[in-house]
């Protein structure tokens, strides 16, 4: 559903990423795990249209979506939820649900949209009013990804959802990936530091070492790779 | 009594052409994060259309007016857009300093632009709209001023309007808050953008129609002025924020009149600048700004 093929990315003399090429089939839990500055986020961010590569192309369902606009790769179905979250703060959660859905005019799908995200996540529909700066973290990240539910992707990328989260919602918001997932068939890619929760949900990992990947299989094999144990897993 | 709300109505016409300037100045902001210099000489081709197109009108009515007023706002909005599509649109991504020369340089370019065409010798502007003056109880108003006042009153209606109850507002707004996050929800950022100087110009053009019915002398350098105070009257309502920058307005006109009309009338123009001063000392983001911490 999406090929990477030889993608690279500078910031200036500075290469983040530097000849990757990976493949997501459709309908899986595909996850790319490496520390920091591994250019697993500058990677997600050129696939959105929001950094230009170097060099590469980018296919989306058979179409080169390399030098696309972002607001035209979100109309495709494939859409974002960005690390750090990035809620609208200053409007509620509702305003930013609704930003979610801008792509799409139809009250009626909209309306239900959200009534699917407020299944998943019915914490906001109790804070539905409240304004989205004073929410938890865990709270935002739920937004985070109810917003990009309401976009209707095909294809959802996650940019460590679990950063900055207390451990009990980390787990809640895991499940809810899996489950969103399988009952949508929404393909997703899933950026994480957490190796562990991420080799556990996915099919497939990439571990991404100084802008290269440095190991890739399925991510049952690579829970018990020596090497990536070492690195990551901690022993 | 009737000094005092003779003064008012002053203030209010005056703070109201402040106010029409002062949006476009916060609105940029609000979505770049850069002061387009150049902003202050929309306003003054602004009046330069509203003196040619006045031409073709017939003087004196109140649709006449509304059609100088109308076509100024046209030519400033297609002005504005082209501004940003050719002079800041390439630089985007690059340092603010570049973009905040090149908003300088775009500012002399309209300047000296105008006056290679037009030349430099002041032009009288003409009574676009029916001039009496108004009798309201005690107080003697002119027509002009309430034209001012009415004008301004329902384009500021009429932006709140848009920026809170469209989607394009919307997009203004979430662009403003995190032009990423914007663009990751499909917000086409360049229409957005395209669309604030579009707005924030026509706006200027109906304040330079507007100001020019009052002080209807116009010439290429007039917006540096009024262009300077809307600027002091955004910052003092918080950059960035449409209501702040109303509010400033409206002191900034306020305060302008009161030492115009008093013994102290030299210094009217320091009180602008002296009330920038005393704010940005005890509230440095403004009256209606405020610093917002990021959550991590």
């Amino acid at each position: 559903m999406l090929t990477v093929t030889n993608l690279s990315v500078a910031y200036g003399a500075i290469k983040a990423v530097n000849g990757i090429s990976f493949e997501i089939p459709r309908g899986a839990i595909v996850t790319l795990i490496g520390g920091n500055g591994a250019g697993k986020t500058t990677t997600l961010q050129t696939i959105s249209g929001l950094i230009r590569p170097t060099a590469g192309t980018i296919r989306f369902n058979d179409e080169d979506i390399t030098r696309l606009a972002p607001h035209k790769i979100v109309a495709r179905g494939l859409c974002q939820v960005p690390e750090g979250r990035m809620v609208f703060s200053n409007l509620s959660v509702a305003e930013n649900l609704a930003l979610g859905s801008y792509l799409h005019r139809d009250p009626e799908g909209v309306e239900h949209t959200r009534d699917y995200v407020f299944g998943i996540f019915p914490r906001l529909k109790e804070r539905i009013k409240q304004t989205a700066g004073t929410l938890s973290g865990g709270e935002q990240q739920m937004l985070a990804i109810g917003r990009a539910l309401m976009s209707r992707p095909a294809f959802l990328m996650l940019d460590e959802p679990s950063l900055g989260i207390a451990p009990r919602l980390v787990t809640t918001i895991f499940e809810k990936i899996v489950e969103i997932n399988r009952e949508q068939g929404i393909t997703i890619l899933l950026v994480e530091q957490n190796a562990h929760l991420a080799l556990e949900i996915s099919s497939h990992a990439y571990v991404f070492e100084t802008g290269q990947i440095a190991v890739s299989g399925p991510s049952g094999d690579l829970r018990d790779d020596p090497r990536l144990k070492a690195a990551y897993l901690g022993g | 009594m009737t000094e005092f709300f003779q003064q008012l109505i002053n203030g209010l016409s005056l703070g109201a052409i402040y106010a029409l300037l002062a949006l476009g100045y916060t609105m940029v902001y609000g979505i770049l994060r850069f002061i387009n210099f150049a902003h202050a000489d929309v306003f003054m081709v602004g009046s330069f259309v509203g003196y040619y197109a006045a031409r073709h009108i017939p003087a004196g009515t109140i649709w006449g007016g509304l059609i100088v007023l109308l076509v100024a706002m046209i030519a400033c909005a297609v002005l504005g857009m082209a501004i940003e599509r050719f002079a800041y649109r390439p630089l985007r991504g690059a340092p603010t300093l570049n973009v905040l020369i090149t908003a300088i340089g775009m500012s002399l370019l309209l300047e000296y632009g105008v006056q290679l065409l037009f030349g430099s010798t002041p032009r009288n502007f003409p009574a676009v709209f029916p001039s009496s003056q108004v009798q309201l109880g005690d107080l003697t108003v002119s027509s002009n001023q309430l034209i001012v006042i009415g004008v301004a009153a329902v384009l500021l209606g009429g932006l709140q309007r848009i920026v809170f109850h469209t989607r394009l507002g919307a997009a203004m707004r979430a662009v403003s808050l995190n032009p990423r996050a914007a663009q990751l929800v499909g917000i086409n950022l360049n229409t957005v953008i395209a669309f604030t100087f579009a707005l924030g110009s026509a706006l200027a053009g109906a304040g330079g129609v507007l100001y020019a019915l009052n002080y209807p002398s116009i010439d290429p350098f007039m917006g540096v002025m009024p262009g300077l105070k809307a600027f002091v009257a955004a910052i003092l309502g918080g950059i960035g924020n449409l209501p702040g920058a109303a509010l400033g307005a409206l002191i900034l006109g306020g305060a302008e009149t009161v030492v115009g009309g008093s013994a102290y009338s030299t210094y009217k123009d320091a009180i602008a600048f002296g009330l920038l001063i005393v704010i940005m000392l005890f509230r440095p983001a403004g009256l209606l700004g405020r610093f917002t911490a990021e959550k991590v």
